[in-house]
Formats: structure tokens, C-alpha cells, sequence
């Protein structure tokens, strides 16, 4: 499942991330907060109008885009 | 004598490194930029138990040592002492947020490889401990090793032992070497961080309890846009109302100074530069003061208490329909209070598109020198009424000027998005900090440096432009039958431009207090108190007036009103032209944002003008 799709509170874990799918930039920045293979994963929050998603990834929340979210792939923990 | 040891505070954002600094030298600091850039340099001094003086210079906060933006490029030179301006460090303190170890330790572990001597300051181990945390000190020194001293920065806990820790540090010796910042690199470290963090912590209960409590309200698509407009407004509504006494005070302070110069200093030039210019000019723009430090006392809450990310959150989906990213909430929302400081808050914008595109509508957002302004024509021609129970005719009009600059500035990054800054979508991707109640400290400090600034920006540009306007309006003198503010060169300069106004509803006192409002625009205010004041002659007792009845005799509404609409757009702000140039490296973007922003403001106040009139008004 892609961690957009991913209904809100399920606990799950970062499968794998489809780098390529990303710009190098956006690449650079998930690994920075800390999106890894393995890392445990949850969403908290969608945005309204199919804005950004939040997410709890390892201890800390993070923002981001659907589409950045839809190469982080996810299964259940 | 050696010039003081220089220490280094390094760490990601949102780890408690300002508060740290703030707890460490107090109120000995010094703020500037790092020359070339515009990356913002604060140092202060400390002193260690043993008496030893040392100079501590907060690096902006990153998370990691690639250099990616100005600011990562900044911390990363003055880590390899290759920053100019700037001596190598001697050591480095590493601050950490002791409830996010497993992203935090990467970046530690980054710099403890560059071999400098470190110190690592496990702040916020009262919210570890809050959040059933436990972490084993000893071992995690042990792993990285070098010490670790845990902290909690704004409560001023365990500042002795990092001093002590630091002392040992420092005269340790060793250079930075060379680290490579390949991605896969950038996953070992990850992974070696996630281990350590493992291994040194145990967890006995769910983290971060209040801030998903609170978040559930905040970040809800439906109570959280709701809450983010009502805190906007009473923000605005609270800088009109809060700010009255104070105001009172400073009007009557004013009233005094006046009195005494006219009472004890004979009837001169001199007598008339130190009360229509010196006093009068400078008192007017001075009274706004309480107003501006209302707004940056919120807009400091706002981004203590981390509630600022959050709104970035909720604006992300609107910023993205013009083709910006919730990124460019804060700088904007900065730009609220001064676009000089939002368009320097653009450097963390990675995206170089989105980031000229936030510069170039950052002069849209309605900044604290619009204030004076807009209070002093609401004041004279908006009726002290109530609209509903709470709310003013005067805060709802005002609200209405920021509202109308807010959707100008997207409408214009809309249209900018598609032809001139076409391309790019860095996206947007933000760490949310935990709610921290705020430090009253901390907020104390930024309001005393705003304060700082405003009055020292009173005390030059805008008494010497003051002075100068003063200057311009009285000579020559006029014969007797000639109204003095034609006649003098002030008003020859304004008659020249007056064709250009007069279609929008601009009279030659408009156009006249437009020419020095170039300076700053509260400066209009004093450059109509000046005009004013010295077309009623001699006679002091009129000449200390209030302004706002003078101008409703002199202005029709709609006049007043196109006033407005010509401030929400005009580009009437050298400085802030000078930080586009800065900020852009080079003159076609500044004087884009003139030309256009100009366009603009005659096109609004036409419309508006035009209106008004139609309407009867």
C-alpha cells in the first residue's frame, strides 16, 4: 500500500521508497527527516481538499505532499 | 592577547538551539549577517567557571552538513573555517532533542566525524522524561563518543555541567576534515543513528501525547482552518485595541515635548525644525510603535509555541493552487510585520522558483509600516463604530486592507507561477515540532530587538528623511497669499507628478506625501503632519491638532479610501528594495517588483477612487 492511501492511525512500516520516482531534491529531504526502509510509520492527518498528509515516521512528525507520499510504500507493522 | 576561543552551536531545527544560546549569554548578544549572504550571524559571550571568556556563535539550524541552502552552506563553511569574517571554531556544541534521537544523532554523528572537539546538549530530557523516555547517558556518550550532557534550555537546567563539559573541551585542538555527502552515505548514518537511538533509549508509554491531542484540533480540515482564521483575527483586532493606552501615552508625551520647546526656545527656524519637523514628524510614526510590537509578539508566540508549521500545513493546499508551497506561509506571514525579514526567511525555501516567487509578492502582505497609515485614515474617516457584538467598523476595515493584500499577492503569484517563474514545485516536506509552551524570556528578547530596530530606524532614516521633507516644504518661503506647501520645492516636485495621481483621486498633499514615503511609508504620516502643521501658520495650538481632523476637513472619502487602496500595493519601501537586489543579485528583479507593484497600486486606487465616487460615498 502507498503510505497516501494509507487510512489514518493503522501502524505500519516503510516497505520500500521508490527513489527514482522522486526529484533528487525531494529525495535528499525524505531521507533528512528520516524515511528509511524499515522505519515504523503512521498518518495522522490528511489536509482537506486532498492537500499535504502528516505523518508520525520514527519518533517525529512530518508534513508532506500526496504525491511525494505516493513513493513510500508501506505494510503493516 | 588572543582574541576569545570561538565555540560553535550546531543542530537540526526545532532541537531547542536558540533558546540554549539565549540561556547561555543572556542578553550579550549581537545579531547581524554573514557578509555576502544573507544568513543571519548571532554571536555572544559566555564566560566559563574558571573565568575564561568565550564567544558562542549560534549556526542556523540544518540537518546536515550538504549544502543545500545558503544557510546549510554557511554552517558547513564555518565548520572548515572557510567562512570569511568567521575563525574556525574550537569546539563545537551539538544540540539535540532528546525525544527525537533517531533522526537527530545522524547529523551528531556527521559532526563528530569532522574531529573538532564536542559537546552534545541532550536538551528537552524533560519532555523524554514527560513522554516515558528513558535514555542511557552513559552508554550513548559512550557510542558517539564524546560527552553528552543533558539540558533542558529553557528552564536554564544543566547549564553548569555543558560549561564544564565545554571547558574541558576547548584548547583540545583538531581541524575539520573533509566529509563526502553521498546519498547512500546519508542512509549508513541514518541507520548507524537508528541503532544508537535503540540501543540508549527505552520507551514505557506513547510519545508525544499532547501534541497529537492538540493536533486533532489544529490540523482538522474543518475546526483547524477555522481556528487558524480566528487566531488571525483576533491578532489584528488585538493590535488595534491593545495598543490605545500606550498610544495615549506617547501622543501625550508628544503633546509635552511640544509644549516645552514652544515655551522655552524664542520664535525661530530652529524653533520650527524642532517641533514641525523633529517632534511632530518623529512622534507620529513613533506612536505606532505599541501596534507593531502587538503583531511580533504574536507572530513570536506563534512560532514558539510551533503552531507556525502547523499553519503552513493548512495553507500548503491553498499556497499550492498558485503554485507555492506552504513553505512560503512563514516568510509571508513575516512579511506581516516586515517584508525585510520575510524576504530574508525566503533562504529556507530550496526551491529557486517558489523562492523569487514568495521575494516578489512578500511587498503584497501588509507590513507593520502600513500601519500608521492605514490608523491614521481609518482613524479620521471610518466611523468608532460596532458592527457586531466585539467587532469595530475600524478593525473590519482594516482586516479588509490585509485581505486585499493577501489576494492581490496570489493572484500575482499565480500569474508569475505561469509566465516568469514558470517550472520548479520544490514541494513541500516539514518536520512538526512538538507544542512548547513559550519562553517569556525568549519572547521578551525578539520583541526587544524588534524594538530595537524600529527605533533605530526612527532615530535615522526617518528623522533625517523627516528633516529633509521639513526642509523641502519650507523653503522657499512663500508670499504672503500663497499656500506655503505649493510654493516650496516639495510641492514643485509634487505638482510635477500630481497629472500622474490626479486621475485616481490624489490631491497635491498626496502626491506630496508620497515622494518621501519612498523612505518608508510610515514616513506619509509625518510628511501629511508636516504639510498640514505648516500651512496653519504660526500658531502652535493648531499646529498640534490632531491630524485626523485635519484631514477629514482637507480629504473626500473617496480619496481616502483610493489613500488605502494605493498603500495596500505601492512599492513604497527603499530597504525593502535593496533586499530584493540582495536577495536576487541583481537589479532586473527589484526593479520588476517597482514597476509592477506601482502598476498596481494606481490601477487599485483608480478602481477604488472611481467606485466611491460612482457610489456617492
Amino acid at each position: 500500500m502507498r503510505l497516501d492511501q494509507l487510512p489514518l492511525h493503522r501502524q505500519s512500516r516503510i516497505a520500500s521508497i521508490d527513489w527514482d520516482g522522486l526529484s533528487p531534491r525531494e529525495a535528499r529531504r525524505l531521507r533528512e527527516l528520516g524515511f528509511d526502509d524499515g522505519v515504523a510509520v503512521e498518518a495522522l492527518h490528511h489536509g482537506a481538499f486532498k492537500g499535504p498528509l502528516a505523518c508520525r515516521v520514527g519518533r517525529m512528525i512530518v508534513a508532506l505532499r500526496r504525491g511525494v507520499a505516493a513513493s513510500v510504500i508501506v505494510e503493516p507493522a | 592577547m588572543n582574541p576569545a576561543p570561538m565555540v560553535a552551536l550546531v543542530g537540526n531545527p526545532n532541537a531547542g538551539k536558540s533558546a540554549l544560546f539565549n540561556a547561555l549569554t543572556g542578553a550579550r548578544q549581537k545579531v547581524g549577517n554573514y557578509p555576502g549572504v544573507t544568513v543571519e550571524r548571532k554571536i555572544g559571550r559566555m564566560a566559563l567557571d574558571d573565568g575564561r571568556p568565550l564567544e558562542l556563535v549560534d549556526l542556523p539550524g540544518t540537518y546536515s552538513l550538504d549544502p543545500q541552502s545558503p544557510d546549510e552552506q554557511v554552517t558547513r563553511d564555518v565548520l572548515f573555517g572557510r567562512q570569511e569574517g568567521e575563525r574556525t571554531p574550537s569546539a563545537l556544541v551539538v544540540v539535540v532533542d532528546a525525544t527525537n534521537l533517531d533522526n537527530h544523532l545522524r547529523f551528531v554523528l556527521q559532526l563528530v566525524a569532522l574531529g573538532l572537539p564536542t559537546v552534545v546538549a541532550l536538551n528537552m530530557i524533560d519532555m523524554a522524561t514527560r513522554d516515558g523516555l528513558e535514555i542511557d547517558i552513559p552508554r550513548l556518550s559512550a557510542e558517539l563518543g564524546v560527552p553528552v550532557v543533558p539540558t533542558v534550555a529553557v528552564r536554564k537546567r544543566g547549564l553548569d555541567e555543558l560549561r564544564e563539559a565545554l571547558g574541558r573541551a576547548v584548547g583540545g585542538g583538531g581541524k575539520a576534515v573533509f566529509a563526502t555527502g553521498e546519498p547512500g552515505e546519508l542512509s549508513r548514518l541514518q541507520r548507524e543513528a537508528r541503532r544508537i537511538a535503540t540501543a540508549v533509549t527505552r520507551q514505557h508509554r506513547q510519545t508525544n501525547f499532547w501534541t497529537q491531542r492538540v493536533d486533532k484540533v489544529a490540523l482538522h480540515p474543518v475546526f483547524g482552518p477555522i481556528l487558524l482564521g480566528a487566531l488571525m483575527f483576533v491578532m489584528f483586532q488585538a493590535v488595534f485595541s491593545w495598543s490605545q493606552v500606550p498610544i495615549e501615552w506617547l501622543a501625550s508625551l508628544q503633546a509635552w515635548l511640544g509644549d516645552q520647546a514652544v515655551r522655552h526656545l524664542p520664535d525661530s527656524m530652529l524653533r520650527s525644525l524642532l517641533v514641525e519637523g523633529i517632534i511632530n514628524g518623529v512622534g507620529s510614526v513613533v506612536a505606532y510603535l505599541p501596534q507593531i510590537l502587538v503583531l511580533f509578539f504574536f507572530i513570536l508566540l506563534l512560532e514558539a509555541s510551533g503552531y507556525m508549521v502547523r499553519a503552513a500545513f493548512l495553507m500548503d493546499r491553498l499556497m499550492s493552487g498558485v503554485g507555492l508551497s506552504g513553505r512560503a506561509f512563514i516568510p509571508l506571514l513575516s512579511s506581516f510585520a516586515c517584508a525585510i525579514p520575510g524576504i530574508m526567511a525566503t533562504r529556507s525555501i530550496d526551491d529557486q522558483r517558489d523562492r523569487l516567487t514568495t521575494i516578489l509578492i512578500a511587498p503584497l502582505m501588509t507590513c507593520s509600516a502600513r500601519l500608521p497609515v492605514y490608523a491614521v485614515v481609518i482613524g479620521a474617516f471610518i466611523p468608532a463604530r460596532k458592527v457586531l457584538p466585539g467587532v469595530g467598523l475600524q478593525g473590519l476595515v482594516l482586516f479588509c486592507l490585509y485581505l486585499a493584500g493577501i489576494l492581490g499577492s496570489m493572484l500575482v503569484a499565480a500569474v508569475l507561477k505561469r509566465t516568469v517563474t514558470k517550472g520548479g514545485g520544490g514541494g513541500f516536506m516539514m518536520e512538526m515540532p512538538k507544542y512548547q509552551m513559550p519562553v517569556w524570556r525568549d519572547v521578551a528578547l525578539g520583541l526587544w530587538q524588534r524594538a530595537y530596530v524600529f527605533m533605530r530606524r526612527a532615530g535615522t532614516v526617518i528623522l533625517w528623511v523627516t528633516v529633509a521633507l521639513w526642509a523641502l516644504t519650507s523653503f522657499p518661503k512663500a508670499p504672503d497669499g500663497v499656500k506655503q506647501s505649493e510654493y516650496s520645492i516639495a510641492g514643485r516636485i509634487a505638482s510635477g507628478i500630481e497629472p500622474i495621481l490626479r486621475p485616481v483621486g490624489f490631491n497635491h498633499a498626496l502626491a506630496l506625501a508620497v515622494i518621501p514615503a519612498m523612505a518608508a511609508r510610515e514616513v506619509a504620516v509625518s510628511a501629511l503632519q508636516t504639510v498640514y502643521s505648516i500651512d496653519s501658520g504660526d500658531d502652535e495650538k493648531l499646529g498640534q491638532q490632531r491630524l485626523a481632523t485635519r484631514l477629514r476637513a482637507a480629504w473626500p472619502l473617496p480619496t481616502a479610501l483610493a489613500f488605502l487602496a494605493w498603500f495596500v500595493f505601492a512599492p513604497q519601501c527603499l530597504s525593502t528594495i535593496a533586499v530584493i537586489r540582495r536577495e536576487t543579485n541583481g537589479w532586473f528583479w527589484p526593479a520588476f517588483t517597482l514597476a509592477y507593484l506601482f502598476t498596481l497600486a494606481w490601477v487599485a486606487a483608480g478602481i477604488t477612487f472611481w467606485t466611491a465616487t460612482a457610489l456617492g460615498l
